[in-house]
């Protein structure tokens, strides 16, 4: 059976090219312009993805790396229709302004409230081993890795703080 | 990115074995190799990916301690329940590195060799002695506020960039490495050089060498505490950094175990500035004296003279919060 990678439920061969990023395999490959690539670096979050669970950025790992590995993409979390509660909460809350940073934005949030709910402790995190009270400033700094160059920050952290606080449905 | 052969290491010997050759390197969460091959920096004519190679899991050790998995990411070290209830150090310096997308991907094993910040390090145009034997170091004269002041030679003055490593300096944990003469151990103290001469040479690993675990001793217990002081308060490399494990009994320092980030080409641990706090009750005299000897050879090169008095100040800050109640 050929390499494949599983992309929003969909598997998909897996590039020859070993220097195809996962980022690259997503937006020219299989045509899922929904992530961005920012930096290409790592320092922006523009590329972040879901990969088993975890998200991660799609520019600093190979598409080869990835062979029968589950990616969700912004694509996959919901439709114009049916957006998921943290893409209506972006909108909502008006969590952007040119959008470019949101697919990025959205994706890391929904892994994040993951990691909450799971108790993993953050760098603002009083203790390392009581349950965390979710707060402005733990989601700034679990948020740290998705820049935004519009400045957006104060309404991306409303509309994550009201899903995170299982705000309305 | 220049063009490369990935192949997947099928087993540790043929990893070993592949990465033994001058042109392959070994690739775990990519999220520093990639980086810089992306700058051409690094330009490997193979990439030998070892992620499939099962040593991914943390495991508690017959002697009480507990292993960590070389191909155990970051996250998964950092949020384990035994290093946080353990080894609370080693949890907040990982926490305090990075992003939780890059400790997502970031390995431990990985971790431990990710190669310096320096911006003429990662600028193929600018001159650097550990890029370019014998181009010359940009630094020395020019931007150097990341740079170290401990430790320098004048052919580098760079620093190992890492957090996670200095916390592990400081517990006197292990690296365990695999080649093909077999396995050894290297305390994580001794695992980094200072740049002397060949500046290019950043750890101890032969070629051909993969670590495959890090094994942490038998907790200690202590207050511990990781102070990093960086630009912005998350998402920045250290410019200076304390990992401190600290003891009081009846008043006085019987355990201080302390490692620095930030300051030198690695994780420093110099044995004498816990000794002269041993016996003696925490004062703002005493933390001042063990700065001295910690400082003792420090120099500046412009730019990063701000590091002397920082890495004072943050050693002071750090045992006095420590012992707080008891000064
Ligand atoms: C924007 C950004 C910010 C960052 N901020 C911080 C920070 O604040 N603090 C911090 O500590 N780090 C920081 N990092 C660095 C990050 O922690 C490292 O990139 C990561 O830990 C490297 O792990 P990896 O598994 O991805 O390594 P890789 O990129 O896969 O490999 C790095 C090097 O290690 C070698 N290697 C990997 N595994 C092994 C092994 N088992 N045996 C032998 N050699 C091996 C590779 O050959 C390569 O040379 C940052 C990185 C980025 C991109
Ligand atoms: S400090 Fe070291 S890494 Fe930086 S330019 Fe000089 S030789 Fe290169
Ligand atoms: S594009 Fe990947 S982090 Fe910026
Ligand atoms: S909305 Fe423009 S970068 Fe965030």
């Amino acid at each position: 059976m050929a390499d494949t990678i599983t992309v929003n439920g969909t598997a998909h061969p897996v590039p020859d090219d070993p220097r195809v990023s996962l980022l690259d395999f997503l937006r020219q490959h299989i045509g899922l312009t929904g992530t961005k690539k920012g930096c290409d670096h790592g320092q922006c979050g523009a590329c972040t993805v879901i990969v088993n669970g975890i998200r991660i950025n799609s520019c600093l790992t190979l598409a080869a790396m990835h062979d029968g590995d589950s990616v969700t993409t912004i694509e996959g979390l919901g439709t114009p229709d049916e957006p998921s509660a943290l893409q209506r909460a972006f909108l909502e809350h008006d969590g952007f302004q040119c959008g470019y940073c949101t697919p990025g934005q959205i994706c890391s949030a929904t892994a994040m409230l993951e990691e909450l709910a799971a108790n993993w402790p953050s760098d603002a995190s009083e203790s390392l081993e009581e349950s965390i009270a979710i707060s402005g400033e733990e989601i700034r700094e679990r948020m740290s890795g998705n820049l935004c160059r519009c400045g957006a920050y104060a309404n991306i952290v409303a509309a994550i703080e009201e899903v995170a606080a299982g705000g309305r449905s | 990115m220049r063009p490369f052969q990935y192949t997947r290491a099928p087993s540790l010997t043929e990893a070993s074995h592949l990465t033994a050759g001058e042109d392959t390197l070994a690739i775990a969460g990519g999220t520093n190799l990639l980086d810089l091959m992306k700058l051409q920096v690094e330009t490997p004519g193979q990439l030998a990916d070892i992620n499939r190679l099962g040593f991914a899991d943390i495991e508690n050790t017959d002697d009480g301690g507990l292993r960590l998995g070389a191909l155990a990411t970051n996250t998964e070290t950092a949020v384990h329940p035994r290093v946080r209830a353990d080894y609370p150090v080693l949890s907040r310096a990982i926490l305090a590195g990075a992003t939780q997308q890059l400790r997502n991907k970031a390995t431990n094993g990985g971790n431990l060799c990710q190669r310096t910040r320096c911006f003429y390090f990662t600028n193929i145009d600018q001159p650097c002695n550990k890029r370019k034997p014998g181009s010359g170091c940009g630094a020395i004269d020019g931007v150097a506020k990341l740079h170290a002041i401990l430790g320098t030679s004048d052919q580098c003055i760079a620093t190992y960039p890492g957090d996670m490593a200095v916390a592990l300096s400081a517990l006197g944990a292990e690296a365990r490495i695999s080649g093909d003469k077999g396995e050894r151990n290297v305390p994580v103290r001794d695992f980094h050089c200072l740049p002397g001469d060949t500046p290019w040479i950043e750890n101890v690993l032969e070629p051909g060498e993969v670590i495959t675990g890090i094994a942490l001793p038998a907790p200690v217990g202590g207050t511990q505490i990781y102070r990093k002081v960086r630009e912005r308060s998350s998402y920045a490399f250290a410019l200076v950094s304390v990992a401190a494990i600290i003891e009081l009994t009846d008043g006085k320092f019987s355990r201080a175990d302390l490692a620095f980030g930030g300051l030198a080409h690695k994780p420093w641990h110099d044995p004498r500035v816990g000794k002269c706090l041993l016996g003696q009750p925490p004062s703002d005299a005493l933390f001042d004296k063990a700065a001295d000897i910690l400082l003792e050879d420090a120099r500046g090169f412009g730019e990063n003279d701000f590091k002397i008095p920082l890495a004072r100040r943050t050693l002071h800050s750090v045992l006095a919060q420590a012992t707080e109640g008891a000064a």
